[in-house]
């Protein structure tokens, strides 16, 4: 199978603190790894290194094995933050658009309505962003994050603000990523809602993995028990 | 999953960012109306600062025109990067496979952009509220306007970008950008006045000298120097 | 996690010998210079100025040029140590520099007859002046080390490349400062005593510099441990 993400001896560190202490791992096409822990553990510092968007103190990390932060690797991954990283004047195709325009895509117009669709966004898509509730920010920022295809998704607590029929469209959208043969890394504090695609599963502390494991299998109740355990 | 299309270049992804924030400019019009106001508004309150009895209106001018200029133009460049922190969407021009210069020069156009339209209304105000006939030497002043603006956004927009994601911003930003603005606003003034006294434009060849290779050096060290102004 | 041990207060600095030989060097100039160096002709005791206000100029411009060079070498090497330097030495170079400023208006008083004139190389020293306090302020809003680091660095880089440009215009602007006196090619104009006081006082101002550089530097690295203990308890 492909790799997709590579990751080896990943160290970050902020003055002496290092928010990511060392982190090793691969994921290959269709694989989705659901990574839990506790605020300020260092999931959103992993995230930002392999979107390139931080270059780490030490190790590295590669996308389709391609080195960050070269553009080549940066044009494979998708990065949902918490922040909806939207222009709020624009329109939501407008946003979706130049987003789509950056990607250097061939057919613009087709890959900005297929994204407002999966996200089910096209019928407010032409108000400016600001106008829009938090739950159809959150979808715009999605649509925004996929609409060129990556094939790395890196999601930071995607879910935050969406209603049931906005996470159900995520959910669907993510599964029809990773069957794709997409790779995915999914951060968020529901175990259940984290599991629910994961072919893996990893808890950070501290900077590191505590634990890095296959998901199949996993005894969600046990995991649950075991992961308090751990955090506290 | 398709091939990684071609992603624009340097100059293809700069021309697509300052639309798009000429665009948010253009739909919003709140920093361009406010830096309008502002140039208007200092240009009268000079007025009444002046005794037209000591000091002829020719002489004034060229003082209340750049002065007005600068800072008017620092407000729209501060406002520039603004757009992009509000919601971390410059996470998202970063994560996009384009140059990181582009992101410099596309903001620096729509800076340019800006601060020229504000001129275009200051200057007709200038001469109607100081009474000047700046007819004959439209052409030159169009030609002085341009030279200048092109090294106060060079600077202006690095610097804006430094500072965007600091305390102070606002505050900050000036106090840097303005010593650079020394060697712009002095030729700038001068040549303005010598234009205004009627000369010709080829009196102030030593002035223009040093606005040009102001502009070449600046433009391109600031080009060069601007992705270690992004967050890393 | 183990954090560096270190306590600052388990260690008492002992006397900066260095800064009290630079300070005795200073007071010794200053004693040679009033006392034992004869008036100009002209220009009277409005004179001495010179050797404290040409040897301020000299290290403000020393101390920026080295700031802007390892903030430059940073940039490549990212050692800490080359940023600590320039942090000590763009604040020195502050103090000098507000030295610069004083002493000219003391000696432009009697000789100009005006506080303030806009000469070009003074008008340059203010405009340094102007920069570095920026580029302290910058340093004092941004927490984190290595940005601060390339923030300042950046700012050192276009201060070097803008210096040209200010004096260019400045000069152009007008100029009314009096010829350089000792590297003037056509030789010293100035009687051998005066020379001599006058290398003296050069000589003890760049050891000044160098020793409040290295002590504020020991502060700055003082800091630095102290954040990192900080920062690797939490």
């Amino acid at each position: 199978m492909t790799t997709r993400i590579e990751a080896a001896g990943l160290v970050r560190a902020f003055g002496a603190r290092r928010a990511v202490d060392g982190l090793s791992f691969t994921l290959a096409a269709g694989e989705c790894l659901a990574l839990f822990g506790p605020n300020g553990a260092g999931k959103s510092t992993a995230l930002r290194l392999l979107a390139g968007l931080l270059s780490p103190t030490r190790g590295r990390a590669s996308i389709g094995g391609v080195r960050l932060p070269a553009p080549e690797a940066r044009a494979r991954v998708g990065l949902i933050s918490h922040r909806s990283m939207l222009y709020e004047a624009l329109t939501a195709r407008e946003n979706v658009r130049f987003s789509a325009q950056l990607h250097g895509l061939r057919d613009v117009d087709q890959a900005v309505e297929r994204a407002l669709v999966a996200l089910r966004v096209a019928d407010r898509a032409d108000v400016p962003v600001r106008a829009l509730s938090r739950g159809l920010q959150q979808r715009v920022a999605i649509a925004r994050a996929i609409v060129h295809g990556p094939d790395v998704l890196l999601a930071d607590e995607p879910y935050t603000g969406l209603d049931e029929q906005g996470g159900a469209a995520l959910t669907t959208l993510l599964r029809e990523r990773r069957d794709a043969g997409a790779a995915l890394i999914v951060v968020t504090h529901h175990l259940h809602e984290g599991l629910a695609l994961a072919t893996h599963a990893a808890i950070m502390r501290a900077g590191r993995f505590a634990r890095f494991e296959r998901a199949e299998g996993l005894e969600r109740d046990r995991y649950a028990a075991e992961y308090r355990e751990l955090v506290a | 999953m398709s091939g990684v299309p071609a992603a624009p270049g340097l100059l293809g992804a700069a021309w697509m960012i300052a639309r798009k924030d000429l665009a948010i400019e253009f739909r919003t019009r709140s920093a361009f109306l406010s830096a309008l106001v502002l140039s208007l508004l200092s240009i009268v309150i000079f007025y009444f600062a002046w005794d037209p009895t000591a000091i002829g209106a020719a002489d004034l001018a060229p003082g209340v025109l750049w002065v007005t200029f600068t800072f008017s133009g620092l407000l729209g460049m501060h406002r520039s990067f603004g757009v992009e922190s509000h919601d971390g969407a410059m996470d998202a021009l970063l994560t996009a496979p384009v140059p990181r210069q582009s992101i410099f020069l596309g903001k620096a156009l729509a800076n340019l952009v800006f601060v020229l339209g504000v001129q275009a209304v200051a200057l007709p105000a200038v001469a109607l509220f100081y009474n000047l006939p700046v007819g004959p030497a439209f052409g030159a002043l169009a030609l002085l306007m341009l030279l200048a603006s092109i090294g106060l956004v060079a600077v202006g927009t690095m610097f804006a970008g430094m500072t965007a994601n600091t305390r102070l911003a606002e505050l900050l930003l000036p106090v840097l950008a303005m010593p650079f603005f020394v060697p712009i606003v002095m030729p700038a003034a001068k040549t303005t006045a010598l234009l205004l006294a009627g000369r010709p434009i080829g009196e102030a060849f030593a002035w223009l000298r040093i606005l040009l290779a102001f502009d070449l050096v600046f433009a391109y060290v600031c080009m060069l120097v601007f992705p270690l102004t992004l967050d890393d | 996690m183990t954090s560096p041990s270190h306590d600052p207060s388990d260690r008492r600095p002992g006397a900066d010998w260095l800064l009290l030989a630079a300070g005795a060097a200073v007071a010794a100039a200053v004693t040679r210079a009033v006392w034992f160096t004869p008036p100009e002709r002209l220009q009277g005791y409005a004179q001495k100025i010179f050797y404290l206000h040409v040897p301020s100029a000299w290290v403000a411009f020393l101390a920026f040029a080295l700031t802007a060079l390892s903030g430059a070498f940073w940039l490549f090497l990212k050692d800490p140590r080359l940023d600590r330097f320039a942090e000590s030495s763009a604040e020195v170079g502050v103090i000098f520099t507000t030295g610069v400023l004083v002493s000219g208006p003391l000696w432009g008083k009697p000789i100009w007859g005006a506080w303030w004139v806009w000469d070009a190389r003074l008008t340059l020293t203010l405009f340094l002046w102007f920069l570095y306090l920026g580029y302290l302020v910058l340093r004092g809003v941004v927490p984190e080390r290595e940005q601060r680091a390339r923030y300042s660095a950046v700012v050192g880089i276009l201060g070097a490349v803008l210096i040209p440009f200010i004096h260019l215009s400045v000069y152009l602007f007008n100029t009314q400062h009096p010829m350089p006196v000792v590297a003037n090619p056509s030789g010293i104009q100035m009687p051998p005593v005066m020379v001599k006081t006058f290398f003296l006082s050069l000589g003890a101002f760049t050891l000044l510099y160098v020793a409040l550089v290295r002590s504020r530097y020991a502060l700055a690295a003082e800091r630095d441990i102290l954040d990192d203990d900080v920062a690797t308890d939490r």
